[in-house]
């Protein structure tokens, strides 16, 4: 069987913050009623004319220095001509030839050293409206009688970030977008929420045999709308490629939608003819010249970019928790708590961001206190702290009092009732799978009401199974 | 009793500054004589006869009116009634001239005839066998008819200059980007220009400085180098006039009217100005081909938004999304913008872009370049502002070729963005010859200080003579 | 430039115009000799100049991030063909 190597360049949309939509100076907020954000120009009426939003040309040169690209001296938007009613004018203002932002790298710090992504183009546009599809069966257009359309959402700002096929495989592909969706929520530009799809990812997706040089067929990844999706779906996409290649098959080059339920690929309903979108240069618009001033004050506005501060990290916490931590926005917190390193990335990493409390709401010094006493403090009084670690005045004294049951006599009865009830996995253990150990490490504790000495059940855990 | 056929716009402000007339009574008395004549020359599609204390003003029909129904002349916005006001109807109305009514006009303005109306034709006050001329002949009609005092209409190929030559008033197609175009129904986003027609020269002047400047609302718009100065002077000392030969020349001038443009470059001399000949080769062989690319590609694009979703004609019958534009769109418009539609989808088409969109952009440069040459030898151009005077009505209608050809001197000055002034220099067969007034950007003043000189020696008759008491 | 009738099917539907069966071919003449008038452009050696696609040597027009009152949903479905509970109705999108 010959090796495979997959080729993954990703296309990205990002949806700008700005108070105002793209064009005209209706408000660019989500979830108000439907059509209640519009007006002449984003409803497209006879006659009417864009005007550019200033913020979100600003912006888009910050985010283009921030992934490295030349910014163009003379840049142009263009007409893309297509028929949806999603599209009210029936063109979207977009950029064609000469984008705002082109050739950038953008580094993913990795465990074995840094990826260097290509950065084709990052480019302004305006988003299309909201389609509601009503009948047939779950808001799919398949099947559906009719549509509502709320142009709410119509010409709201929007850069799509084009990456070279640099990325080799799914998990690469979920890290590049981790790393860029914090960095662009850094910059102050975005929200970046997949859910609400202010950040929106497809993927073209290849695979070629190791050592070859040419691109094969790709097919296109439409609409992933979490991380994790993104790269179950490539996942899924890498191996249909490959098992067809392997049954002697040729890939068709296609459209795609990923369905997470059940981890299955399908086409998406083709729009009816090849495209052939016909641009030319916007006449409503003159063009775009970033002066030097512009461009000075995006790199003074840009701080420490999260891979670099990866790197940083890396040296204390080593690479998994320095890129979890950064690519989490949860650093900022790690650097303000002092104390032993590991258990401060492990704590801000695991059990704090499972309480869900705002990072940014946590007092350092009180949570320095709660960790350096972790080990004492009975679990569920450590879990309790860090739930409540957010609230206003919270103090880690309150929960210091606290002290696990570590007296082995008081735990014994427990642990030869856990032990006894649980045979299957004591064999387990002796059979050299240790793992299992907290399984059983668990079982006391809920016994215990959370309450018992960790490092003693363990301790007594071991004797007992080995004796 | 007024005499709304003599009666210029600056007459009727004077009337109504000495309290002579009262804005309601001059208002009354255009809505009455558009009840007595417009039956005829059908230059209006809504009659709106708004109080006031201004001179009343009529607007063509695609400068969009908040309230006030606004087709284009098509039927794909039959009973659209916008809901915003485009900046000249705000600008008019800011300096108090309340609205006549929407003027007649070819379906979105394409057409040099108003035979391309969804409405049916207006006719010439001179001869309502003859078209007044397009597309704004609508607004000429009126004016030329005694149907309003002055009017504004709207310029991509010609269609401000050659209805104002063939009814006998004065046009301008101002300087690209001195006048806003939020609100105008757009045809070709880099040639439209929303411009005055009026009896005289000073009215020209008066209703062009009421209307143009920066607007926030087009990007595309520029604040005027000086302010706008209305014409006194009546010489043209100092002046520099250029006769393009090719413009002079050119195949299809009909002798009359090259005899009432010579009497007129005569007039120039006479008046003081120093005239010689100039070149514009390539503008005038290629101008019309590189229009008629470039005008419907943008156009195909600029009425993609009419598919029968968010306002005007939707198509009945059932069928899915793509089934219920076509047929909204196909029925929604006439064989002018189809056609127009299919061309620019054509020139803008993989495969086509770089053969025909792409190399009208350069044929473009090369007309500015040309013109830019002739104005550093010239302030000024003189030229017919039509090949003809007025036709008949079904004469051209079956042959768009044809009927194209009837903008082809006053397409190259408007694909370079420059402004053109016509002014009527005479008759031919009894029917009015325009003389056009070319000049660099932004030199209407200039223009208006000519225009009028000229004005005052031609001496020209602006009451179509069928119509004189 | 010779355009066919497969050629005038093909722009009719990208520009959405259902043209009837018996106007094709009157469509295809007449577009037809349009191009062939139009196509004069391409005797003009032109490689070395630049394209034209604005008249004005304008640049950097914008406008401050600011916010300005939209339309009531009464005004802005005004003149919508099938409004339905505050939004533009269409047909199923369909194959
Ligand atoms: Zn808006």
């Amino acid at each position: 069987m010959p090796e495979w190597e997959p080729v993954i360049g990703l296309e990205i949309h990002v949806q700008l913050k700005t108070r105002t939509k793209m064009f005209c100076g209706c408000e660019n907020v989500s979830g108000e009623s439907e059509n209640t954000r519009t007006c002449p120009v984003c409803l497209a009426h006879p006659g009417t004319l864009p005007v550019p939003n200033k913020q979100a040309i600003e912006w888009t040169v910050k985010l283009g220095v921030a992934l490295g690209c030349e910014i163009a001296s003379r840049a142009l938007f263009h007409r893309k001509n297509y028929f949806y009613p999603d599209l009210p004018k029936g063109y979207q203002i977009s950029q064609y030839d000469i984008p705002l932002c082109a050739g950038g790298k953008f580094v993913v710090p990795g465990p074995d050293g840094d990826r260097k992504i290509g950065i084709v183009r990052a480019h302004l546009e305006e988003d299309a409206a909201k389609t509601i599809h009503v009948g047939g069966s779950g808001g799919r257009i398949a099947g559906a009688e009719y549509s509502l359309v709320d142009f709410n959402r119509g010409g709201t700002p929007l850069v799509e970030i084009v990456s070279e096929p640099d990325v080799h495989s799914a998990d690469e592909a979920r890290r590049f977008l981790q790393l860029l969706r914090q960095t662009v929520v850094e910059l102050g530009i975005s929200d970046a929420e997949m859910e609400k799809g202010s950040l929106r990812c497809d993927a073209n997706v290849s695979v070629r045999e190791a050592g070859e040089t040419d691109f094969r067929t790709k097919t296109e990844l439409k609409n992933m709308n979490s991380f994790k999706f993104v790269a179950d779906g490539i996942e899924a996409e890498i191996r249909r490629q490959v098992e067809i290649y392997e049954a002697g098959g040729e890939v068709v080059q296609e459209t795609l939608h990923f369905d997470p339920g059940s981890g299955t690929i399908a086409p998406l309903r083709s729009k009816e003819e090849a495209h052939d979108y016909r641009y030319f240069p916007e006449p409503d618009l003159v063009p775009v010249e970033p002066s030097v001033e512009m461009i000075a004050a995006a790199m003074d506005d840009i701080g420490e970019l999260p891979a670099a501060r990866i790197r940083r990290l890396e040296t204390e916490v080593g690479f998994d928790l320095a890129e979890g931590l950064v690519s989490s926005g949860r650093d900022r917190l790690y650097e303000r708590v002092s104390g032993d390193r590991r258990a401060v990335a492990n704590v801000v990493m695991n059990q704090l961001a499972a309480t869900g409390v705002d990072p940014e709401a946590v007092n350092g010094t009180e949570l320095a206190k709660l960790i350096a006493e972790r080990e004492r403090i009975p679990r569920a009084a450590f879990t309790e702290a860090l739930e409540r670690s957010g609230d206003p005045g919270f103090s880690a004294d309150d929960y210091l009092g606290e002290t696990a049951i570590s007296d082995a006599s008081e735990l014994d009865p427990v642990i030869d009732k856990v032990l006894a009830e649980n045979q299957a996995q004591v064999e387990t253990f002796r059979a050299g799978k240790e793992g299992v150990l907290g399984f059983l490490v668990g079982q006391v504790m809920k016994e215990t009401g959370g309450k018992a000495d960790a490092r003693v059940v363990n301790e007594r855990l071991r004797e007992k199974i080995s004796s | 009793m007024i005499d709304t056929l003599r009666l210029t716009a600056e007459q009727a402000a004077g009337l109504l500054e000495s309290g002579e007339l009262s804005g309601d009574e001059l208002a009354g008395t255009y809505v009455e004589a558009i009840g007595e004549r417009d039956p005829e020359l059908h230059a209006y599609l809504h009659v709106v006869g708004e109080p006031g204390n201004g001179v009343p003003i009529a607007l063509k029909d695609n400068i969009t009116t908040r309230g006030v129904p606004t087709t284009a002349g098509s039927r794909i916005l039959e009973g659209y009634v916008p809901v915003f006001d485009s900046t000249v109807a705000t600008r008019v109305k800011e300096a108090g001239l309340p609205l006549i009514g929407k003027t007649n006009l070819d379906e979105f303005a394409m057409g040099s005839s108003t035979e391309n109306s969804a409405y049916g034709p207006s006719r010439n006050p001179w001869d309502p066998e003859r078209v007044p001329g397009g597309s704004s002949g609508g607004t000429a009609a009126a004016v030329a008819g005694g149907l309003a005092p002055w009017g504004l209409g709207s310029d991509t190929g010609g269609s401000i200059k050659q209805p104002a030559s063939l009814c006998g008033l004065v046009g301008l197609r101002p300087t690209y980007g001195t006048v806003s175009r939020y609100g105008i129904v757009a045809f070709a986003s880099s040639l439209d220009q929303v411009g005055p027609i009026t009896k005289t020269v000073r009215d020209c002047a008066r209703l062009y400085a009421t209307i143009a400047g920066r607007d926030a609302c087009d990007s595309t718009t520029v604040e005027l180098p000086e302010a706008v100065a209305v014409p006194d002077a009546e010489d043209l000392k100092g002046i520099r006039i250029g006769i393009p030969k090719e413009l002079n020349e050119a195949e299809g001038i009909e002798p009359g009217v090259s005899a009432a443009v010579a009497k007129a470059i005569e007039l120039a001399e006479s008046l003081g100005a120093e005239v010689g000949e100039c070149r514009l080769p390539r503008s005038v062989d290629y101008g019309l081909a590189c229009y008629y690319l470039v005008a419907p590609a943008e156009a195909s694009s600029n009425l993609a938004r009419y598919d029968g979703v968010r306002y005007g004609f939707r198509a009945a019958g059932d069928g899915d999304l793509t089934a219920l534009y076509s047929r909204t769109r196909w029925e929604g418009f006439g064989p002018e913008p189809r056609r127009r539609i299919l061309i620019g989808t054509y020139a803008l088409s993989a495969g086509y872009y770089d053969a025909f969109y792409g190399q009208a952009q350069k044929v473009r440069t090369v007309i500015a370049q040309e013109h830019a040459a002739a104005f550093e030898d010239y302030d000024l151009l003189l030229s017919p502002t039509s090949p003809t005077v007025a036709f008949k009505v079904g004469d051209k209608a079956e042959n768009p070729l044809a009927m194209y050809l009837s903008d082809l001197l006053t397409i190259p000055s408007n694909m370079a963005g420059l402004p053109g002034l016509s002014i009527p220099c005479g008759l031919s067969e009894g029917l009015p010859v325009g003389l056009q007034i070319l000049g660099p950007q932004f030199s209407e003043n200039l223009m208006f200080r000519a225009g009028h000189a000229l004005e005052q020696a031609i001496a020209f008759d602006f009451v179509p003579e069928r119509l004189r008491a | 430039m010779a355009i066919t009738r497969e050629d005038v099917l093909h722009v009719a539907r990208l520009a959405r115009l259902e043209i009837p069966e018996g106007e094709v071919d009157r469509m295809r003449d007449e577009l037809g000799a349009i191009l062939e008038a139009v196509g004069k452009v391409a005797e003009l050696d032109l490689s070395d100049v630049e394209p034209t696609s604005h008249p004005l040597a304008v640049v950097n027009e914008w406008r401050e991030d600011q916010p300005r009152p939209s339309l009531s949903p009464e005004d802005a479905l005004a003149n919508a063909p099938d409004p339905v509970e505050g939004a533009f109705r269409v047909p199923a999108v369909g194959s």
